[in-house]
């Protein structure tokens, strides 16, 4: 497992918050219960499987949504 | 495509401004209805591109927005061709959005200020030796780094060479510079002053102490009470909810301007963001002021906070004691001295520290078996010598019989608030030694503030002997003093508290009371930066600085206050749309969608009093 903190832009509206979480979520390999969305902080936390997903495709998500990608980091855990 | 449209959403609310303008004056100034009328359209089609493509997004990922209840709104208004509603209402939300952007950003900016101190490049050894400027997150544990005159210290670390005076206010609240050399630690966010330092990387990125605050307040402000859970919660079926509603009224009443108007209103805004806005004020001001508030529930329980506990040393005190009397029970006082010396340099208890600084150069003797008894000194054998070093339960538990006059002394020291460490050698008392602790200056004047606040018990528990406490607790102004309690007897003693109801916050300097930290309901720990207290408590005061106490308090309180104003507003607003739209007939679509957007507006601004929320004296 893997624990990715990826800094987006600055979020405003709170339904911005819901679209990425169930977004994230939806991407296989996500842990679902690891998901979080800083919504004052604009930051999406989140766990996963680095065999079955890989963060740059959980990147293109959260674009494909509207929302730009400040900077992402990966820890393993 | 998409993209372009949503990265220009202010650009199209300026347009659609300038748009409704003309429409407005081609209606009234020239007459010209057919112009108006396609104005009107145009603006409308332009201004509901971005939102629908947000409805359409989030649709995509399961969610029904708001966004999508105006945008079914806007499609309803061109079929009764009311192209003038329309486009007012799509300008309105744009507008709305931008304006809430601008001062969602001001009540975040305290924290961010703080988070912009995180250091950002250090200066890394290479293989040849050779210093390169690199990102931050390329250091690792274990490189060698330079900082030099004017930088920020990259990574919590140890000095290897070089010295310097490093300003440490961003870890410590304290602004005066600290001396470093060779093996000092150096943290994260700090600013070397002057000098040049080389260091090893201890740790690096989120595990600094600094890293770490910064993600503790971040997680904070995000952080949910259970009634912003309940709200969230709410919002979820709410607004799908609220889409059944207008569908069913189009259904009976075949009224389309009505369904409409329904969605326009009924729109969740201002109920979703005026918790968060306050909490993170809120949290912000505590951010700026040297307060981590640990998030919203901590706000919550904090202001409603009607008991609070005291540890005494470090606390309400100074935590720097020193020896004050000395009464030696024997003729060979240097030898006394000299043992007492060397089993209390084995120990770091405060008290034995300032022993140790007081009887200061002396012989030293070989120590063996040393036994530390909690909550009543140290048992260890000198020379053959067995050799009790405590309290008067040591002594008991030791049996050591104290004599009538020794008996006397250890009453006296005590009225005059001396902190009691009895030594005896061989089972006989040899030495009595009173040591006080100055109060915190300024600490009476506090605790009457958080009096005035409304907590009703102010309570000081302590190891120390009952005389200190009491001494301590009546020049204060204390409710209750209990003394001789262990750790276990603090955590106990708050327990029995909470059973009997009250909200009890616990101040400690999170060394030995952790328990009673994690206990309590609110934990609030004087840590100058120190890892265990900011792990454990619920608030954290920065730089150990006592007078941050009655602000907290107060800050808790408005900000808590703040949260239900919000939640009035919100929920008053929506009821007297909804009431207006069924009883009233100048209600239409514009005027709700204004209403709505003021709404929110209002709740941020309201939030936003926070950032300078000050404690009246």
């Amino acid at each position: 497992m893997q624990k990715a903190t990826i800094q987006l832009e600055t979020l405003t509206c709170p339904s911005c918050k819901m679209k990425i979480e169930n977004a994230t979520k939806a991407m296989e390999g996500v842990d679902k219960d690891s998901v979080e969305v800083l919504f004052n902080s604009s930051k999406l936390k989140f766990n996963f499987d680095e065999t079955k997903v890989k963060v740059e495709e959980v990147e293109n998500a959260i674009k494909k949504l509207g929302y730009d990608v400040k900077k992402s980091q990966v820890k393993s855990i | 495509m998409q993209r372009f449209i949503l990265s220009k959403k202010n650009q199209v609310a300026l347009i659609s401004a300038i748009l409704i303008v003309a429409g407005f004056v081609s209606l009234y100034a020239f007459h010209n209805e057919t112009a108006a009328t396609w104005v009107f359209a145009i603006a409308s089609v332009l201004g509901i591109a971005p939102i629908a493509i947000q409805a359409y997004q989030a649709l995509w990922v399961k969610v029904v927005s708001i966004d999508l209840l105006v945008t079914i709104a806007v499609i309803g208004a061109f079929f009764i061709r009311n192209f003038e509603e329309s486009a007012i209402v799509t300008f309105l939300f744009l507008f709305g959005a931008y304006l809430e952007q601008r001062t969602l950003n001001k009540t975040r900016s305290a924290i961010k200020e703080l988070t912009e101190m995180a250091p950002e490049s250090a200066l890394k050894q290479g293989e040849d030796g050779e210093y390169v400027e690199v990102e931050v997150d390329e250091v690792g544990v274990g490189d060698i780094l330079l900082v030099k005159t004017g930088a920020k210290v990259p990574v919590d670390g140890t000095v290897l060479a070089g010295e310097g005076y490093i300003n440490e206010a961003s870890i410590t609240g304290e602004s005066v510079p600290v001396s470093k050399h060779a093996d000092s630690g150096v943290y994260a966010g700090t600013i070397l002053e002057n000098g040049t330092l080389q260091i090893v990387a201890d740790r690096v990125g989120e595990d600094t102490t600094f890293g770490r605050i910064i993600e503790l307040v971040e997680e904070a402000q995000d952080s949910k009470s259970a009634a912003e859970r309940f709200i969230d919660r709410f919002a979820r079926w709410y607004t799908p909810a609220v889409l059944a509603l207008a569908a069913i009224v189009w259904v009976f009443s075949r009224n389309i301007e009505l369904a409409i108007t329904i969605l326009v209103l009924g729109c969740p805004g201002a109920l979703v963001i005026g918790v968060p806005v306050s909490n993170v004020a809120g949290i912000g001001n505590g951010a700026k002021n040297g307060i981590l508030l640990k998030g919203s529930e901590v706000i919550v329980d904090f202001s409603r906070v009607d008991t609070i506990v005291f540890d005494k040393t470090g606390t309400l005190t100074v935590g720097n004691p020193e020896v004050a009397e000395v009464q030696i029970y024997s003729e060979d006082a240097d030898t006394v001295k000299a043992y007492v010396a060397s089993v209390e340099s084995e120990s770091d208890h405060p008290l034995a520290q300032a022993v140790v600084d007081h009887i200061g150069e002396t012989k030293r003797f070989p120590v063996k078996n040393t036994n530390v008894v909690k909550g009543g000194g140290v048992v260890a054998e000198v020379e053959g010598h067995a050799v009790a070093i405590g309290n008067v339960a040591l002594m008991d538990q030791e049996g050591v019989s104290l004599s009538e006059l020794a008996r006397a002394d250890i009453a006296q020291f005590e009225v005059r608030g001396n902190s009691l460490v009895l030594t005896s050698i061989d089972g006989e008392l040899k030495a009595l030694i009173g040591i006080r602790d100055q109060v915190r200056p300024g600490v009476k004047g506090d605790l009457a503030k958080i009096k005035k606040l409304g907590v009703k018990n102010l309570v000081v528990l302590s190891g120390d002997n009952q005389g200190t406490v009491d001494r301590v607790a009546s020049d204060l102004g204390l409710t209750e003093a209990h003394g001789h309690m262990l750790p276990e007897d603090k955590s106990a003693y708050i327990q029995n508290l909470i059973d009997k109801d009250h909200i009890v916050a616990f101040v400690g300097d999170g060394v030995n009371d952790s328990p009673s930290l994690a206990l309590a309901h609110i934990g609030i720990a004087m840590g100058g930066g120190t890892d265990v207290a900011i792990e454990t408590s619920d608030v954290v005061l920065m730089n150990s600085d006592f007078s941050k106490l009655p602000h907290a308090l107060g800050l808790t309180k408005a900000t808590a206050s703040n949260m239900r104003q919000n939640i009035a507003i919100a929920v008053g607003v929506v009821l007297f749309l909804l009431a207006s739209v069924f009883f009233s007939d100048w209600m239409n679509m514009s005027i709700g969608m204004f209403v709505h957007e003021g709404s929110i507006l209002v709740v941020i601004l309201n939030g936003m009093r926070l950032l300078n929320y000050k404690l009246k004296s």
